[in-house]
């Protein structure tokens, strides 16, 4: 019989996912890669909210789970959009290459 | 039913049909729209008889009704006014309309079918004319009347383009439209002028306050109102096609012909009479006016006629005639017989429609065919087309008791005995009554009589129109008759019925006649006097159609006389187009242009040169001020920011890489806070 799953699994597995994408987005240059890694942040810190809205039994935390969703929906769109702009003028989606914004 | 309140339903009946047939015109079949176009304004028609059968029972003969507001500051309403003035026009305009519409719907019935061709798109056309024509004679301001008047020039200029693929006739309708916006630019002058004289532009406001005593008569002298009244007449000229404007109306023969015996025979070309009359009050002050009118209609009357004596298109004949005797209307007008010209205008709406649906009949006859020189002999081969313009052409003749003669006797006998008259308005005014049957006859001999002068395939072509045609045309003819025997001469007795027609009208120019302090006192009447001038037109217009006679029917071709100089000039239409052409055309808009071109470029081009180079020389000085300045002061505050930000700013790497880690640190350093220190 498997233990039952309490929140600190939940936390273990919200800790292992902000752990891949913290690591993704420090060592991958391709935007689409760094978009995906930021997904996976978001999505910790999601499992994160409904844990502990489970634990707490409250119901304000998958509620804002899901505002979390919206936004990350609406970023992601958002994001891609400025990446093929970006594509179509430079011809790369390798963020090394792409450092005009500077001193 | 009370249809004097329902007076602004005669006019929107033809707009409802037009409006139906020129949007969904495209999914109608032809039977239901010859049952729309004419119904509309048979429709119109009952309600106009029933109203002024209803207005002739009224004690004050005026009714009024103000549909909504519109410009109340200068007293412009969507108004209608129906007087006896008004009453004449609405019937004339409905009933010729009407029968006009059945005849095109035979006329026009080989016009292509429903989706691609002009039948819809025709009767639409003339439903939105009749709508318009309706509101110009009903309102009861000069703002709305101008609308209508701007309306049924719209219409006319489509109608005329009505064939828009053949290059002539939309020349001759953008001819139209450009020679009618020159008078209206003087009704609209004429208006703002009548406005700053009298405070309102209603017509019984503007009557009343001139007819007040407040104004005086301008006898030889020309102020504000004689102004403001030779504008309005400007506006007349161009409409009703008197000199120096006649020229459009000829050309306006490219329209499909019911379309000239409608709007450029009975109903449009009339509505610069119609305007003058309406504005009687204001002539009444204006003798010098008055003068000039009636010298331009003389002018125009036997100008129009003596072209018309030489002319081999069937149609242009008939429109220098229309021409001509709108010039008559004029004369009357001018001479302060108003009644006398609205009984013309009546008279010959009858007669001059009719002589064009005959026309449009012969036409349709002779598969389109319009030279006289190539017709002859169609007398027995179209019977009621022949015998209708029979009566017709001696109608306009002026032999009695047909109905031009009473009108166009009241007119020459108002022009020789009116205080405004003259004994040479008068002859002008008999000589073009003998070119008048001249011409006619001559149209007729050429048309009907002799030898046939078509080519085989025509002549075996030859039929007579269907009854939609035939039966108008017998209306007409009836009316041609008879129209003229309720306005008798006084010779003839004096009673309410024998001069029906003016006591009828009277009491719209009586206010007139009181402002004009004797001059409408009517003329003491010299019986002899007036039956020898009958006598004599008489005589001209039998004199004119025996000469016809003799010149077209017992001649042969070749034994005529060529006129020698004098024809050249008349076929020529006395060079009025050319000189238009040389002055307007090719001297203003083209030889104007050359010395436009030159003032441009020394003048208007200088200037902006000139502008240019000052506007170089300031700017000299504010690029000197904005590069020391302006870009001084801002690249200062630059240099500060960047002076002060020295090392910092190389943290801004441009990587996104070294931020994330800065970010993980910041990160990790709250955190590692959190957990040590607190």
């Amino acid at each position: 019989m498997l233990a039952p799953v309490t929140t600190a699994h939940y936390l273990v597995l919200s800790t292992i996912l902000l752990l891949i994408g913290v690591v993704g987005i420090l060592t991958r240059r391709n935007v689409i890669v760094l978009m995906m890694s930021i997904e996976i942040i978001l999505n910790a810190v999601n499992v994160n909210l409904i844990a502990f809205a489970r634990n707490l039994d409250q119901v304000e935390g998958q509620v804002f789970a899901i505002f979390v969703i919206c936004v990350a929906v609406a970023e992601a769109a958002v994001g891609l959009g400025i990446l093929i702009a970006l594509f179509r003028n430079k011809e790369t989606v390798h963020v090394d290459e792409i450092d005009l914004l500077k001193w | 039913m009370n249809f004097l309140e329902l007076i602004w339903l005669i006019p929107l009946i033809p707009l409802g049909g037009a409006a139906a047939m020129l949007f969904f015109g495209r999914r109608m079949d032809k039977p239901l729209i010859s049952v729309i176009g004419p119904g509309t304004v048979g429709l119109s028609l009952l309600l106009s008889i029933g109203a002024v059968a209803q207005l002739a029972g009224l004690e004050k003969k005026s009714h009024e009704v103000v549909l909504f507001e519109w410009l109340p500051l200068i007293g412009a309403d969507w108004g209608f006014l129906l007087d006896p003035l008004s009453a004449v026009m609405i019937l004339v305009v409905t009933l010729v309309g009407f029968l006009i519409h059945i005849y095109a719907t035979g006329y026009m019935a080989h016009e292509p079918g429903p989706r691609h061709g002009g039948f819809y798109r025709f009767f639409g056309y003339m439903n939105l004319f009749v709508f318009f024509m309706l509101t110009l004679v009903l309102a009861n301001n000069y703002p709305l009347l101008f609308v209508g008047w701007e309306g049924v020039g719209l219409c006319s200029y489509l109608l005329i383009g009505f064939y828009f693929h053949k290059k002539s006739a939309s020349d001759a309708a953008n001819k139209a439209f450009i020679v009618n916006r020159i008078g209206d630019a003087g009704f609209i002058l004429g208006m703002f002028f009548l406005f700053q004289a009298v405070g309102s532009l209603r017509f019984v406001e503007v009557n009343e306050a001139l007819a007040s005593g407040r104004f005086a008569p301008e006898t030889g002298a020309f102020g504000l109102l004689s102004l403001t009244a030779v504008l309005l007449f400007v506006g007349a000229t161009g409409k009703s096609a008197q000199i120096p404007l006649f020229v459009w109306l000829p050309d306006a023969m490219e329209g499909p012909t019911p379309v000239s015996a409608l709007i450029h025979a009975a109903t449009m070309v009339t509505a610069g009479v119609y305007m003058c009359a309406r504005s009687n009050a204001l002539l009444a002050l204006a003798p010098e006016t008055s003068h000039i009118i009636a010298a331009v209609g003389a002018a125009t009357a036997i100008l129009a006629a003596s072209i018309g004596l030489v002319q081999n298109d069937i149609k242009r004949v008939l429109a220098y005639s229309t021409v001509s005797q709108l010039g008559y209307m004029f004369v009357a007008v001018g001479v302060g017989a108003w009644w006398a010209a609205i009984f013309h205008l009546y008279t010959h709406a009858f007669f001059k429609a009719l002589l064009f649906l005959g026309a449009g009949s012969v036409i349709h006859a002779m598969s389109g065919e319009q030279d006289m020189r190539r017709m002859g002999g169609l007398k027995d081969k179209i019977p009621v087309t022949f015998r209708t313009m029979f009566i017709a052409s001696l109608a306009i003749a002026g032999i009695p008791p047909l109905a031009g003669f009473f009108s166009k006797d009241e007119i020459l006998w108002q022009a020789w005995s009116s205080p405004l008259g003259s004994k040479a308005l008068w002859t002008v005014g008999w000589v073009t009554a003998a070119m008048t049957a001249f011409y006619m006859w001559r149209l007729m001999f050429l048309t009907f009589y002799g030898e046939g002068r078509m080519d085989e395939h025509t002549r075996h072509h030859i039929h007579e129109s269907p009854r939609s045609m035939t039966v108008p045309l017998t209306v007409l003819a009836a009316g041609s008759v008879a129209a003229g025997w309720i306005g008798m001469p006084k010779v003839f007795g004096e009673s309410h019925f024998l001069q029906a027609f003016e006591h009828w009208l009277a009491p719209v120019f009586e206010a007139a006649a009181r402002g004009m302090h004797g001059a409408g006192e009517a003329a003491h009447h010299d019986a002899a006097m007036e039956w020898a001038l009958m006598g004599l037109s008489v005589g001209a217009a039998l004199g004119g159609i025996l000469l016809a006679r003799h010149v077209y029917l017992r001649l042969k071709e070749h034994e005529r006389p060529s006129g020698g100089f004098i024809y050249p000039v008349l076929y020529n239409k006395w060079y009025v187009d050319d000189i238009y052409n040389a002055l307007f055309v090719e001297g203003l808009a083209k030889g104007g242009g050359g010395a436009l071109a030159q003032f441009d470029a020394a003048v208007v081009d200088g200037g902006v040169n000139g502008t240019a180079w000052m506007t170089r020389v300031i700017s000299k000085i504010s690029i000197w001020y904005d590069t020391w300045i302006v870009d001084g002061l801002v690249n200062l505050g630059a240099f500060t920011v960047r002076a002060l930000s020295f090392p910092v700013r190389f943290l801004q790497t441009g990587f996104i890489h070294s931020y994330a880690l800065m970010f993980l640190a910041g990160v990790l350093a709250i955190f590692g806070y959190y957990w040590w220190v607190r």
